[in-house]
Protein backbone atom coordinates (compact mmCIF):
# COMPACT_ATOMS: atom_id res chain seq x y z
CA UNK A 1 0.00 0.00 0.00
CA UNK A 2 2.90 1.95 0.07
CA UNK A 3 2.43 3.54 -3.39
CA UNK A 4 -0.99 4.89 -2.13
CA UNK A 5 0.17 7.10 0.70
CA UNK A 6 -0.79 10.42 -1.15
CA UNK A 7 -3.60 8.94 -1.85
CA UNK A 8 -4.93 7.42 2.00
CA UNK A 9 -3.16 10.84 3.29
CA UNK A 10 -5.51 12.77 0.88
CA UNK A 11 -8.79 10.69 1.66
CA UNK A 12 -7.65 11.44 6.01
CA UNK A 13 -7.30 15.03 5.55
CA UNK A 14 -10.84 15.00 4.01
CA UNK A 15 -12.58 12.76 6.34
CA UNK A 16 -10.58 14.10 9.65
CA UNK A 17 -11.93 17.47 8.10
CA UNK A 18 -15.33 16.75 9.12
CA UNK A 19 -15.13 13.62 11.66
CA UNK A 20 -13.46 14.81 13.94
CA UNK A 21 -13.00 18.68 13.05
CA UNK A 22 -16.42 19.60 12.21
CA UNK A 23 -18.24 17.99 14.84
CA UNK A 24 -15.82 19.54 16.94
CA UNK A 25 -15.99 23.25 15.91
CA UNK A 26 -20.58 22.78 15.97
CA UNK A 27 -20.39 21.71 19.81
CA UNK A 28 -17.37 24.41 20.63
CA UNK A 29 -19.83 26.97 18.57
CA UNK A 30 -22.49 25.25 20.50
CA UNK A 31 -21.04 26.13 23.94
CA UNK A 32 -19.98 29.46 22.74
CA UNK A 33 -23.81 30.04 22.16
CA UNK A 34 -24.37 30.09 25.29
CA UNK A 35 -22.71 33.58 25.78
CA UNK A 36 -26.39 34.87 24.53
CA UNK A 37 -28.12 33.65 27.65
CA UNK A 38 -25.13 36.02 29.74
CA UNK A 39 -21.82 35.21 31.23
CA UNK A 40 -23.18 33.02 34.37
CA UNK A 41 -24.84 30.91 31.53
CA UNK A 42 -21.57 30.29 29.40
CA UNK A 43 -19.50 30.14 32.06
CA UNK A 44 -21.13 26.96 33.67
CA UNK A 45 -21.39 25.44 30.05
CA UNK A 46 -17.45 26.13 29.65
CA UNK A 47 -16.49 24.84 32.79
CA UNK A 48 -18.64 21.54 32.09
CA UNK A 49 -16.85 20.72 29.24
CA UNK A 50 -13.56 21.54 31.33
CA UNK A 51 -14.43 19.16 33.83
CA UNK A 52 -15.63 16.32 30.91
CA UNK A 53 -13.82 13.22 32.52
CA UNK A 54 -10.65 11.70 30.77
CA UNK A 55 -10.55 15.32 29.00
CA UNK A 56 -6.76 15.67 28.11
CA UNK A 57 -6.92 11.84 25.36
CA UNK A 58 -10.49 13.93 24.63
CA UNK A 59 -8.16 16.88 23.37
CA UNK A 60 -5.57 15.35 22.34
CA UNK A 61 -7.20 12.80 19.71
CA UNK A 62 -10.77 14.41 19.33
CA UNK A 63 -8.77 17.94 18.21
CA UNK A 64 -5.30 18.30 18.74
CA UNK A 65 -3.90 15.82 16.48
CA UNK A 66 -6.53 15.35 13.34
CA UNK A 67 -6.27 19.52 13.31
CA UNK A 68 -2.23 18.91 13.27
CA UNK A 69 -2.60 16.57 10.70
CA UNK A 70 -5.35 18.54 8.45
CA UNK A 71 -3.30 21.86 8.62
CA UNK A 72 -0.31 20.68 7.77
CA UNK A 73 -1.47 18.33 5.47
CA UNK A 74 -3.81 21.27 3.82
CA UNK A 75 -0.48 23.48 3.82
CA UNK A 76 0.97 21.27 1.50
CA UNK A 77 -2.15 20.66 -0.68
CA UNK A 78 -2.15 24.87 -0.72
CA UNK A 79 1.37 24.79 -2.46
CA UNK A 80 0.35 21.95 -4.91
CA UNK A 81 -2.37 24.21 -6.57
CA UNK A 82 -1.96 27.68 -8.52
CA UNK A 83 -4.71 29.62 -8.58
CA UNK A 84 -6.59 30.99 -11.84
CA UNK A 85 -9.79 32.51 -10.90
CA UNK A 86 -8.86 35.75 -13.24
CA UNK A 87 -8.81 33.26 -16.18
CA UNK A 88 -11.50 31.03 -15.31
CA UNK A 89 -13.72 32.91 -12.73
CA UNK A 90 -16.09 29.95 -12.61
CA UNK A 91 -18.55 29.75 -8.74
CA UNK A 92 -16.14 26.45 -7.85
CA UNK A 93 -13.15 27.65 -9.00
CA UNK A 94 -13.61 30.56 -6.51
CA UNK A 95 -14.85 28.13 -3.94
CA UNK A 96 -11.42 26.69 -4.38
CA UNK A 97 -9.64 29.73 -3.64
CA UNK A 98 -11.22 30.53 -0.48
CA UNK A 99 -10.92 26.84 1.00
CA UNK A 100 -7.70 27.93 0.35
CA UNK A 101 -7.24 31.25 1.86
CA UNK A 102 -9.52 30.64 4.44
CA UNK A 103 -7.17 27.29 5.61
CA UNK A 104 -4.74 29.51 5.80
CA UNK A 105 -6.22 32.38 7.85
CA UNK A 106 -7.57 29.24 10.10
CA UNK A 107 -3.81 27.65 10.80
CA UNK A 108 -2.73 31.77 12.03
CA UNK A 109 -6.20 32.16 13.55
CA UNK A 110 -6.03 28.68 15.32
CA UNK A 111 -2.97 28.92 16.51
CA UNK A 112 -3.43 32.24 18.49
CA UNK A 113 -6.47 31.08 19.70
CA UNK A 114 -5.68 28.22 21.20
CA UNK A 115 -2.31 29.93 22.35
CA UNK A 116 -5.04 33.09 24.10
CA UNK A 117 -7.47 30.09 25.51
CA UNK A 118 -6.26 27.09 26.32
CA UNK A 119 -2.70 27.41 26.82
CA UNK A 120 -3.32 30.60 29.36
CA UNK A 121 -5.77 27.67 30.88
CA UNK A 122 -2.82 25.41 31.50
CA UNK A 123 -0.76 28.07 32.94
CA UNK A 124 -3.48 28.91 35.60
CA UNK A 125 -5.94 30.92 33.35
CA UNK A 126 -9.71 31.07 33.57
CA UNK A 127 -11.35 30.60 30.79
CA UNK A 128 -14.57 32.47 31.13
CA UNK A 129 -16.89 35.01 29.59
CA UNK A 130 -14.64 37.34 31.37
CA UNK A 131 -11.46 36.42 29.62
CA UNK A 132 -13.50 36.78 26.23
CA UNK A 133 -15.15 39.90 27.02
CA UNK A 134 -11.45 41.16 27.97
CA UNK A 135 -10.12 39.79 24.45
CA UNK A 136 -12.85 40.98 22.32
CA UNK A 137 -12.70 44.65 23.84
CA UNK A 138 -9.91 44.88 21.38
CA UNK A 139 -10.86 46.16 17.78
CA UNK A 140 -8.26 44.16 16.12
CA UNK A 141 -8.88 41.24 18.12
CA UNK A 142 -12.89 41.45 17.08
CA UNK A 143 -12.44 41.39 13.98
CA UNK A 144 -9.85 38.92 13.65
CA UNK A 145 -12.44 36.61 15.23
CA UNK A 146 -14.71 37.34 13.25
CA UNK A 147 -13.00 36.57 10.05
CA UNK A 148 -11.49 33.17 12.18
CA UNK A 149 -14.93 31.84 12.87
CA UNK A 150 -16.43 33.06 9.60
CA UNK A 151 -13.70 31.23 7.90
CA UNK A 152 -14.40 28.30 10.12
CA UNK A 153 -17.86 28.30 8.61
CA UNK A 154 -17.34 28.71 5.48
CA UNK A 155 -13.81 26.08 5.74
CA UNK A 156 -16.24 23.47 7.11
CA UNK A 157 -19.31 24.21 4.56
CA UNK A 158 -17.39 24.14 1.62
CA UNK A 159 -14.95 21.17 2.51
CA UNK A 160 -18.43 19.25 3.57
CA UNK A 161 -19.25 19.54 -0.23
CA UNK A 162 -15.70 18.41 -1.30
CA UNK A 163 -15.75 15.45 0.81
CA UNK A 164 -19.38 14.30 -0.41
CA UNK A 165 -17.28 14.40 -3.56
CA UNK A 166 -13.73 13.13 -2.96
CA UNK A 167 -15.19 9.91 -1.26
CA UNK A 168 -17.67 9.66 -4.13
CA UNK A 169 -20.83 10.45 -2.30
CA UNK A 170 -22.32 12.84 -4.42
CA UNK A 171 -21.46 11.80 -8.32
CA UNK A 172 -24.25 13.34 -10.69
CA UNK A 173 -24.06 16.66 -11.23
CA UNK A 174 -27.31 17.32 -9.69
CA UNK A 175 -26.50 15.91 -6.70
CA UNK A 176 -23.88 18.36 -5.93
CA UNK A 177 -25.89 20.82 -6.77
CA UNK A 178 -27.94 19.95 -4.18
CA UNK A 179 -25.06 19.45 -1.57
CA UNK A 180 -23.97 23.37 -2.75
CA UNK A 181 -27.48 24.25 -1.61
CA UNK A 182 -27.27 22.24 1.61
CA UNK A 183 -23.69 23.38 2.75
CA UNK A 184 -24.60 26.74 2.11
CA UNK A 185 -27.67 26.60 4.43
CA UNK A 186 -25.53 25.05 7.24
CA UNK A 187 -22.65 27.76 6.18
CA UNK A 188 -25.01 30.69 6.64
CA UNK A 189 -26.72 28.91 10.20
CA UNK A 190 -23.07 28.09 11.68
CA UNK A 191 -22.43 31.56 10.99
CA UNK A 192 -25.36 32.85 12.88
CA UNK A 193 -24.31 30.69 15.65
CA UNK A 194 -20.57 32.31 15.85
CA UNK A 195 -21.62 35.76 15.34
CA UNK A 196 -24.42 35.58 17.83
CA UNK A 197 -21.77 34.38 20.44
CA UNK A 198 -19.24 36.76 19.44
CA UNK A 199 -21.06 39.62 19.86
CA UNK A 200 -22.58 38.76 23.35
CA UNK A 201 -19.06 38.73 24.65
CA UNK A 202 -19.36 42.65 23.58
CA UNK A 203 -22.23 43.04 25.34
CA UNK A 204 -22.69 45.24 28.62
CA UNK A 205 -26.11 43.71 29.40
CA UNK A 206 -25.42 40.00 29.15
CA UNK A 207 -21.87 40.57 30.65
CA UNK A 208 -23.89 41.27 34.13
CA UNK A 209 -25.93 38.26 33.73
CA UNK B 1 -14.67 49.97 -49.33
CA UNK B 2 -11.31 51.97 -49.75
CA UNK B 3 -9.40 50.66 -47.34
CA UNK B 4 -9.52 46.96 -46.39
CA UNK B 5 -10.83 45.77 -42.75
CA UNK B 6 -7.89 44.48 -41.13
CA UNK B 7 -7.55 42.04 -38.08
CA UNK B 8 -4.35 42.41 -35.50
CA UNK B 9 -3.21 39.67 -33.77
CA UNK B 10 -0.63 39.82 -30.98
CA UNK B 11 1.30 36.47 -30.59
CA UNK B 12 3.69 35.24 -27.77
CA UNK B 13 6.37 33.60 -29.32
CA UNK B 14 9.54 31.56 -27.98
CA UNK B 15 12.94 30.49 -30.40
CA UNK B 16 13.26 27.29 -28.72
CA UNK B 17 12.18 25.77 -25.24
CA UNK B 18 14.96 27.35 -23.42
CA UNK B 19 14.19 31.07 -25.03
CA UNK B 20 12.15 33.81 -23.61
CA UNK B 21 8.66 34.63 -24.59
CA UNK B 22 8.03 37.57 -26.22
CA UNK B 23 5.20 39.14 -28.07
CA UNK B 24 4.61 39.96 -32.05
CA UNK B 25 2.06 41.95 -33.86
CA UNK B 26 0.89 41.26 -36.94
CA UNK B 27 -2.06 43.04 -39.16
CA UNK B 28 -3.60 41.08 -41.55
CA UNK B 29 -5.99 41.60 -44.18
CA UNK B 30 -10.18 40.70 -43.11
CA UNK B 31 -11.58 37.81 -44.95
CA UNK B 32 -15.04 36.26 -44.41
CA UNK B 33 -15.39 33.40 -42.64
CA UNK B 34 -11.76 33.85 -41.61
CA UNK B 35 -10.42 31.44 -38.48
CA UNK B 36 -7.11 31.02 -36.37
CA UNK B 37 -5.24 28.82 -38.05
CA UNK B 38 -6.06 30.30 -41.53
CA UNK B 39 -4.56 33.57 -40.06
CA UNK B 40 -1.66 32.09 -39.05
CA UNK B 41 -0.77 30.46 -42.46
CA UNK B 42 -1.84 33.85 -43.63
CA UNK B 43 1.62 34.89 -41.59
CA UNK B 44 3.44 32.09 -42.65
CA UNK B 45 2.52 32.78 -46.55
CA UNK B 46 4.20 36.53 -45.88
CA UNK B 47 5.78 36.68 -42.48
CA UNK B 48 5.72 40.47 -41.62
CA UNK B 49 5.16 41.81 -38.56
CA UNK B 50 2.80 45.16 -37.76
CA UNK B 51 5.92 46.93 -37.75
CA UNK B 52 6.35 46.02 -41.58
CA UNK B 53 9.64 44.02 -40.47
CA UNK B 54 10.42 40.64 -42.21
CA UNK B 55 10.26 38.02 -38.82
CA UNK B 56 10.32 34.16 -38.85
CA UNK B 57 6.95 32.60 -39.50
CA UNK B 58 5.07 31.70 -35.99
CA UNK B 59 4.69 28.13 -35.75
CA UNK B 60 1.80 25.85 -34.67
CA UNK B 61 0.67 22.65 -34.61
CA UNK B 62 -2.24 20.99 -35.98
CA UNK B 63 -4.05 17.83 -37.81
CA UNK B 64 -7.55 17.56 -38.49
CA UNK B 65 -8.94 21.02 -38.64
CA UNK B 66 -11.93 19.80 -37.34
CA UNK B 67 -11.71 19.44 -34.16
CA UNK B 68 -11.35 15.97 -33.71
CA UNK B 69 -7.64 15.50 -33.17
CA UNK B 70 -6.77 18.29 -30.42
CA UNK B 71 -3.35 19.17 -31.85
CA UNK B 72 -4.02 22.74 -32.38
CA UNK B 73 -5.04 23.77 -28.41
CA UNK B 74 -3.39 26.74 -27.82
CA UNK B 75 -4.79 30.13 -25.50
CA UNK B 76 -7.02 32.06 -27.50
CA UNK B 77 -8.14 35.92 -25.86
CA UNK B 78 -7.21 33.93 -22.45
CA UNK B 79 -8.80 30.64 -22.71
CA UNK B 80 -7.67 27.48 -23.83
CA UNK B 81 -9.21 26.15 -27.12
CA UNK B 82 -8.84 24.44 -30.57
CA UNK B 83 -7.49 27.22 -33.16
CA UNK B 84 -8.70 25.21 -36.22
CA UNK B 85 -12.13 25.81 -35.28
CA UNK B 86 -11.45 29.72 -33.39
CA UNK B 87 -13.67 31.98 -35.72
CA UNK B 88 -12.23 35.66 -36.09
CA UNK B 89 -15.34 36.85 -36.19
CA UNK B 90 -15.90 35.34 -32.86
CA UNK B 91 -12.98 37.42 -31.03
CA UNK B 92 -12.69 41.05 -29.82
CA UNK B 93 -9.47 42.47 -31.39
CA UNK B 94 -7.21 42.34 -31.34
CA UNK B 95 -6.93 38.37 -30.62
CA UNK B 96 -4.23 37.25 -28.46
CA UNK B 97 -2.57 33.78 -29.34
CA UNK B 98 -0.31 32.28 -25.90
CA UNK B 99 0.98 28.52 -25.97
CA UNK B 100 -0.27 26.73 -23.41
CA UNK B 101 1.89 26.59 -20.91
CA UNK B 102 1.07 23.80 -18.76
CA UNK B 103 2.87 22.25 -20.63
CA UNK B 104 6.54 22.51 -22.09
CA UNK B 105 6.80 24.73 -24.88
CA UNK B 106 8.63 23.51 -27.95
CA UNK B 107 8.49 27.17 -29.99
CA UNK B 108 5.93 29.47 -30.60
CA UNK B 109 2.29 28.16 -30.32
CA UNK B 110 4.05 24.42 -29.90
CA UNK B 111 3.72 22.60 -26.72
CA UNK B 112 4.41 19.03 -25.83
CA UNK B 113 1.94 17.17 -24.70
CA UNK B 114 3.31 13.82 -24.24
CA UNK B 115 2.74 14.05 -19.89
CA UNK B 116 -0.62 13.39 -20.78
CA UNK B 117 0.18 10.49 -23.50
CA UNK B 118 2.26 9.00 -20.70
CA UNK B 119 -0.58 9.34 -18.25
CA UNK B 120 -2.64 7.11 -20.48
CA UNK B 121 -0.10 5.03 -20.35
CA UNK B 122 0.01 4.37 -16.31
CA UNK B 123 -3.76 4.41 -16.18
CA UNK B 124 -3.68 1.86 -19.32
CA UNK B 125 -6.33 3.48 -20.90
CA UNK B 126 -6.57 0.67 -23.47
CA UNK B 127 -8.59 -2.60 -23.84
CA UNK B 128 -5.85 -5.55 -23.78
CA UNK B 129 -7.28 -8.10 -26.16
CA UNK B 130 -4.10 -9.54 -27.55
CA UNK B 131 -3.41 -13.26 -26.79
CA UNK B 132 -1.66 -16.16 -28.01
CA UNK B 133 -4.61 -17.84 -30.10
CA UNK B 134 -8.26 -16.17 -31.23
CA UNK B 135 -10.05 -15.03 -28.36
CA UNK B 136 -13.62 -14.96 -29.93
CA UNK B 137 -15.66 -11.97 -29.35
CA UNK B 138 -16.00 -9.80 -26.19
CA UNK B 139 -19.45 -9.60 -24.66
CA UNK B 140 -22.05 -7.01 -26.22
CA UNK B 141 -22.63 -4.09 -24.81
CA UNK B 142 -26.16 -2.49 -24.73
CA UNK B 143 -27.04 0.14 -26.46
CA UNK B 144 -27.72 3.04 -24.62
CA UNK B 145 -24.60 2.03 -22.34
CA UNK B 146 -22.85 2.48 -25.80
CA UNK B 147 -24.26 5.45 -26.74
CA UNK B 148 -23.43 6.63 -23.08
CA UNK B 149 -19.63 5.73 -23.11
CA UNK B 150 -19.19 7.12 -27.10
CA UNK B 151 -19.39 10.73 -24.93
CA UNK B 152 -16.21 9.98 -22.73
CA UNK B 153 -14.59 8.30 -25.87
CA UNK B 154 -14.83 11.94 -27.42
CA UNK B 155 -11.65 12.75 -25.55
CA UNK B 156 -9.18 13.98 -27.94
CA UNK B 157 -5.76 14.44 -25.38
CA UNK B 158 -6.16 18.18 -26.53
CA UNK B 159 -5.29 19.27 -22.76
CA UNK B 160 -7.69 22.07 -22.23
CA UNK B 161 -8.89 20.52 -19.10
CA UNK B 162 -4.95 20.47 -17.98
CA UNK B 163 -4.82 24.05 -18.85
CA UNK B 164 -7.75 24.94 -16.75
CA UNK B 165 -7.04 22.79 -14.08
CA UNK B 166 -5.65 24.83 -10.85
CA UNK B 167 -3.54 21.62 -9.28
CA UNK B 168 -2.09 20.64 -12.93
CA UNK B 169 1.53 22.71 -13.10
CA UNK B 170 5.21 22.38 -11.56
CA UNK B 171 4.09 21.88 -8.12
CA UNK B 172 2.21 18.96 -8.70
CA UNK B 173 2.44 15.45 -10.51
CA UNK B 174 -1.85 15.65 -11.00
CA UNK B 175 -2.04 14.08 -14.04
CA UNK B 176 -5.22 16.29 -14.73
CA UNK B 177 -9.04 15.26 -15.48
CA UNK B 178 -9.07 13.52 -18.65
CA UNK B 179 -6.86 10.03 -18.11
CA UNK B 180 -9.22 10.23 -15.21
CA UNK B 181 -12.48 10.19 -17.65
CA UNK B 182 -10.91 7.56 -19.81
CA UNK B 183 -10.35 5.22 -16.83
CA UNK B 184 -14.54 5.34 -16.42
CA UNK B 185 -14.85 4.92 -20.18
CA UNK B 186 -12.41 1.59 -20.19
CA UNK B 187 -13.51 0.44 -16.58
CA UNK B 188 -16.92 0.27 -18.12
CA UNK B 189 -16.40 -1.80 -21.22
CA UNK B 190 -17.35 -5.12 -20.78
CA UNK B 191 -13.68 -6.51 -21.92
CA UNK B 192 -12.03 -3.38 -20.59
CA UNK B 193 -13.90 -4.65 -17.33
CA UNK B 194 -11.32 -7.36 -16.81
CA UNK B 195 -8.54 -5.09 -15.95
CA UNK B 196 -10.54 -2.61 -13.51
CA UNK B 197 -8.56 -3.01 -10.18
CA UNK B 198 -5.10 -2.34 -11.73
CA UNK B 199 -6.58 0.97 -13.38
CA UNK B 200 -8.00 1.78 -10.15
CA UNK B 201 -4.84 1.13 -8.81
CA UNK B 202 -2.99 3.26 -10.84
CA UNK B 203 -5.38 5.80 -10.33
CA UNK B 204 -4.55 5.60 -6.37
CA UNK B 205 -0.99 6.00 -7.10
CA UNK B 206 1.16 9.15 -7.29
CA UNK B 207 -0.20 12.20 -9.16
CA UNK B 208 -3.58 10.33 -9.42
CA UNK B 209 -7.20 11.09 -8.69
CA UNK B 210 -6.56 12.41 -4.96
CA UNK B 211 -5.01 15.60 -6.48
CA UNK B 212 -8.79 17.17 -7.74
CA UNK B 213 -9.27 19.83 -5.84
CA UNK B 214 -12.83 20.08 -7.01
CA UNK B 215 -12.29 23.31 -9.10
CA UNK B 216 -14.02 21.94 -11.55
CA UNK B 217 -13.22 24.43 -14.16
CA UNK B 218 -12.35 21.04 -16.23
CA UNK B 219 -16.02 20.39 -17.25
CA UNK B 220 -16.42 24.21 -17.99
CA UNK B 221 -13.58 24.08 -20.30
CA UNK B 222 -14.04 20.81 -22.25
CA UNK B 223 -14.87 21.49 -25.82
CA UNK B 224 -15.98 17.80 -26.04
CA UNK B 225 -18.47 18.43 -23.13
CA UNK B 226 -17.51 15.60 -21.87
CA UNK B 227 -18.90 14.96 -17.98
CA UNK B 228 -15.54 15.39 -16.23
CA UNK B 229 -16.15 15.90 -12.94
CA UNK B 230 -19.02 13.41 -13.31
CA UNK B 231 -15.94 10.76 -13.91
CA UNK B 232 -13.57 12.05 -11.33
CA UNK B 233 -16.56 11.65 -8.77
CA UNK B 234 -17.40 8.42 -9.73
CA UNK B 235 -14.49 7.38 -9.47
CA UNK B 236 -13.59 8.37 -6.37
CA UNK B 237 -16.57 6.14 -5.24
CA UNK B 238 -14.70 3.65 -7.16
CA UNK B 239 -11.52 3.95 -5.54
CA UNK B 240 -13.13 4.33 -2.20
CA UNK B 241 -14.54 0.65 -2.52
CA UNK B 242 -10.71 -0.36 -3.88
CA UNK B 243 -9.32 1.13 -1.30
CA UNK B 244 -11.25 -0.74 1.60
CA UNK B 245 -10.93 -3.82 -0.18
CA UNK B 246 -6.92 -3.04 -0.30
CA UNK B 247 -7.35 -2.53 3.37
CA UNK B 248 -9.68 -5.40 4.81
CA UNK B 249 -9.37 -7.77 1.97
CA UNK B 250 -11.88 -9.33 -0.31
CA UNK B 251 -13.02 -12.67 -1.74
CA UNK B 252 -13.28 -11.31 -4.99
CA UNK B 253 -10.54 -10.37 -7.26
S1 LIG C 1 -11.32 15.77 -21.54
FE1 LIG C 1 -11.94 17.39 -22.97
S2 LIG C 1 -10.55 19.10 -22.47
FE2 LIG C 1 -9.66 17.29 -21.55
S3 LIG C 1 -8.20 16.51 -23.03
FE3 LIG C 1 -10.14 15.41 -23.41
S4 LIG C 1 -11.22 16.64 -24.94
FE4 LIG C 1 -9.56 17.93 -24.15
S1 LIG D 1 -6.42 20.61 -35.93
FE1 LIG D 1 -7.31 18.90 -34.95
S2 LIG D 1 -8.48 19.86 -33.40
FE2 LIG D 1 -7.75 21.55 -34.51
Amino acid sequence: MAENRDFMNRRLHSLLGVIPIGIFLIQHLTVNFFATRGAEAFNAAAHFMESLPYRIFLEIFIIFLPILFHAIYGLYIVFQGKSNTTRFGFFRNWMFLIQRITGVYLLIFIAWHVWQTRVQASLGADVNYDMMADILSSSFMLVFYIIGVLSATFHFSNGLWSFLVSWGITVTPRSQRIATYATAVIFVALSVVGMSALLSFINPDLANM
Amino acid sequence: MSEDKQVRFIITRQDSPDNEPYTEEFNLTYRPNMNVISALMEIRRNPVNAEGQETSPVVWDMNCLEEVCGACSMIINGKPQQSCTALVDHFEQPIKLEPMRTFPVVRDLIVDRSQMFDSLKKVKAWIPIDGTYDLGPGPRMAENKRQWAYELSKCMTCGVCLEACPNVNDNSDFMGPAPVSLVRLYNAHPTGEMNKSERLEALMGEGGIESCGNSQNCVEVCPKGIPLTTSIAALNRDTSLQAFKNFFGSDRA
